[in-house]
């Protein structure tokens, strides 16, 4: 019988030796109040028609699949496929999710609502659906990103939003997280605790993904519908991995191949990277069994990437199933190469790019270059308007 | 016997419990905290294993951990400290309590076997709650070291239930839903939370309380309903008032030791 992909977590949240719930003993309970929720609430008729008109009116998917014709000439004799995350309201993929959550935890009876956040899209589109549902909502963000994502704290702000500046550790997401679970621990009653990604404690891994996999699931009726046409590759950046499992979810058990692109920062032989998949090994770290980046002691290693949405050690369990049953590769590409995919797409089709989201591209853009007469969809996770402070630096450019 | 067990059962008073993180501020002056908070009365040690994301502990504690890290303090730091230790006290219990990760990279086994030959008595791993903990209890317990299992007021019936069988040693009871350093407000919900659980487990399993546990009033007031109390921020918090100056901070926390140590009651 040929293997099927899409069949975990298990009962108790893992992906074979992956995933799991790692926590201290108060967040047992609301993690298993939330499992149950869930299970009951966002797997009725009644939800999932709420979120889809909501996601339809509100956030305006289905989201299109763009066919980058100019790039793909020029490139060489693929085609490549763009599916528009960007065009979300907020910009990014990550409003799928907060809106789930959101509506679930509303429907939970809870009133106070925490997030983390890197490059800030997670907490934007948190902070949206709170003021949307009127709800408080504060934000964990380190002290790091806050400088290098600044229009995005702003906005949160302007959303009425608080924004919880992190100093301790490395001062990024991977801190950020580390707050907002201790935020949890002290107000579990009436908290709900909104991952931005794959990661975390049983259910977050399951509960993100299934809200994400409305990427995978549009794409492939409009492959067909708008394109008539089939996805040969799949490729789309990691960082805790939820853009990229929400595009392969739908298609792991198809004849597709896929790619997920890690952060290769200064490059991987430095070790200034944020590559856990590709350099680091099998630990546990925010709740779960999962490839982390560590030193010799066991201690979590600080990372490096250009991107703020990537920069953790961490990444979601599902994708350390993926990488060990061979199903996903995944590869890295350097803080270079994303910049010059940024420019390419930005210059060619008029696409400005989250940094996240140009490292998929820089990838995608290689295998073009290779690959014969192959429909290649990237996963376009954001727009990179709230990079554009970083780029004008870089670039010295006075805005 | 395992120290653990002796000494719940031989002391005469409720037992004190005294936590610091083990390399905060280096290993010798955790060396000589260990020996005079045993002079003032402290019955076991619990000394931290530190890490990079102590997702359960709150500004003290985490400023401590990251004091001894930077120090680069290991796991196999932490063994030989207990090494050492035991060399002139064969009588006082150590506990390391810490996080999952640097133990899953030493390997299961390893640490088993590395604890045995450090005679540590038990283990406590604040993020590796029962269900995650069957392969590393089983590789403690072949060498007669105790798990110890956190219950916290979220903690339903059904789980006090599994988590006071699976626990040995103590049952280690979270006092409030917070992270370390938070203040206790209300003692008569820790006591109708500690007899339900006492109620509930089918053997003698001693419960200690922690957390939000800082002076001699309430640690009295809990040693009333529980064997044993727990501090630890308030210990780690006059290591970093006193860092320029190691007597006065040993010579401070000896007597914040000996002050709470006299207040807990009689058995
Ligand atoms: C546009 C964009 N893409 C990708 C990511 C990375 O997250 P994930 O790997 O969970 O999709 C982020 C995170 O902030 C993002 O903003």
């Amino acid at each position: 019988m040929k293997k099927k992909f899409n069949n975990l977590p298990d009962i108790n949240g893992h992906f074979d030796q992956y995933g799991g719930m790692f926590v201290s003993e108060t967040l047992i309970y609301p993690l298993k109040e939330l499992l149950k929720a869930y299970k009951k609430i966002a797997k009725s008729s009644n939800f999932k028609e709420l979120l889809d008109s909501e996601l339809s009116s509100y956030v305006g998917r289905p989201t299109p699949i763009y066919y980058a014709e100019r790039i793909s000439k020029e490139l060489g004799k693929s085609h490549i496929y763009l599916k528009r995350e960007d065009l979300n309201h907020t910009g990014a993929h990550k409003i799928n999710n907060a809106m789930g959550q959101v509506l679930l935890a509303k429907q939970m009876g809870k009133t106070r609502i925490i997030a983390e956040t890197g490059a800030g899209q997670h907490g934007v589109a948190t902070a949206t659906a709170c003021a949307k549902y009127n709800l408080q909502c504060i934000v964990y963000m380190g002290e790091e990103d806050i400088q290098r994502q600044k229009i995005n704290v702003y906005r949160m702000k302007l959303l009425g939003a608080e924004v919880v500046p992190v100093s301790s550790g490395s001062k990024t997401l991977k801190d950020a997280l580390n707050e907002a679970l201790r935020d949890w621990v002290s107000n579990v009653d009436n908290t709900h605790y909104v991952i931005g990604s794959v990661a975390g404690p049983h259910p977050y891994p399951m509960i993100v993904r299934d809200f994400q996999s409305v990427i995978g699931y549009e794409s492939k009726k409009q492959m067909k519908t708008l394109y008539n046409k089939e996805a040969d590759i799949l490729v789309a950046c990691v960082g805790g991995g939820s853009n990229a499992i929400g595009l392969f979810h739908p298609y792991l058990n198809d004849k597709v191949k896929i790619f997920g692109v890690e952060a290769g920062g200064y490059g991987l032989s430095t070790g200034m990277h944020a590559a856990p998949l590709n350099k680091g090994k099998p630990g546990v770290l925010h709740g779960n069994r999962t490839y982390i980046m560590e030193d010799k002691d066991g201690q979590i290693q600080t990372t490096h990437s250009i991107s703020a949405g990537l920069d953790y050690p961490g990444v979601g369990p599902e994708h350390s199933w993926l990488k060990d049953n061979k199903r996903v590769k995944y590869v890295s590409v350097t803080d270079k190469e994303a910049l010059k995919a940024f420019y390419y797409l930005t210059e060619k089709e008029g696409i400005i790019p989250a940094l996240e989201t140009a490292h998929a591209l820089a990838y995608a853009f290689k295998i073009a270059k290779k690959e014969k007469n192959k429909n290649i969809l990237i996963n376009l996770s954001g727009r990179g308007d709230k990079d554009i402070d970083t780029i004008a630096k870089m670039s010295r450019m006075d805005l | 016997m395992n120290r653990i067990d002796n000494v719940f059962v031989k002391k005469e008073r409720k037992l004190f419990i005294a936590y610091l993180v083990c390399g905060d501020p280096d290993l010798n002056t955790t060396f000589k905290l260990m020996n005079n908070l045993v002079k003032s009365g402290v019955d076991i040690i619990e000394l931290g294993m530190p890490f990079t994301d102590p997702i359960a502990d709150g500004p003290i504690i985490q400023k401590s951990v990251e004091r001894a890290l930077r120090k680069k303090t290991s796991i196999i730091n932490v063994l030989d400290l207990v090494k050492k230790f035991r060399k002139s006290n064969k009588k006082t219990p150590v506990v390391l309590m810490g996080y999952l990760n640097p133990i899953e990279n030493l390997g299961y086994e390893k640490f088993a076997t590395l604890s045995e030959k450090s005679q540590v008595d038990g283990v406590l791993i604040v993020d590796s709650p029962p269900e995650e903990s069957e392969c590393l209890e089983y590789a403690l317990s072949e060498k007669n070291i105790h798990s110890i299992y956190l219950a916290s007021p979220t903690t339903d019936k059904k789980r006090l239930k599994e988590i006071s069988r699976k626990s040995s040693g103590y049952l280690y009871y979270v006092s409030l839903k917070g992270i370390t350093g938070s203040k206790i407000n209300r003692v008569d919900d820790i006591s109708k939370k500690i007899k339900s659980i006492r109620n509930m487990s089918n053997k003698n399993l001693p419960i200690a309380v922690g957390f939000g546990i800082k002076d001699s009033v309430t640690a009295r007031k809990i040693s009333r309903i529980a064997d044993g109390i727990i501090i630890g921020s308030s210990i780690v918090e006059l290591i970093e008032e006193n860092l320029h100056n190691r007597d006065k901070m040993i010579s401070k926390i000896k007597k914040f030791a000996a002050n709470i140590s006299n207040a807990l009651v009689r058995k």
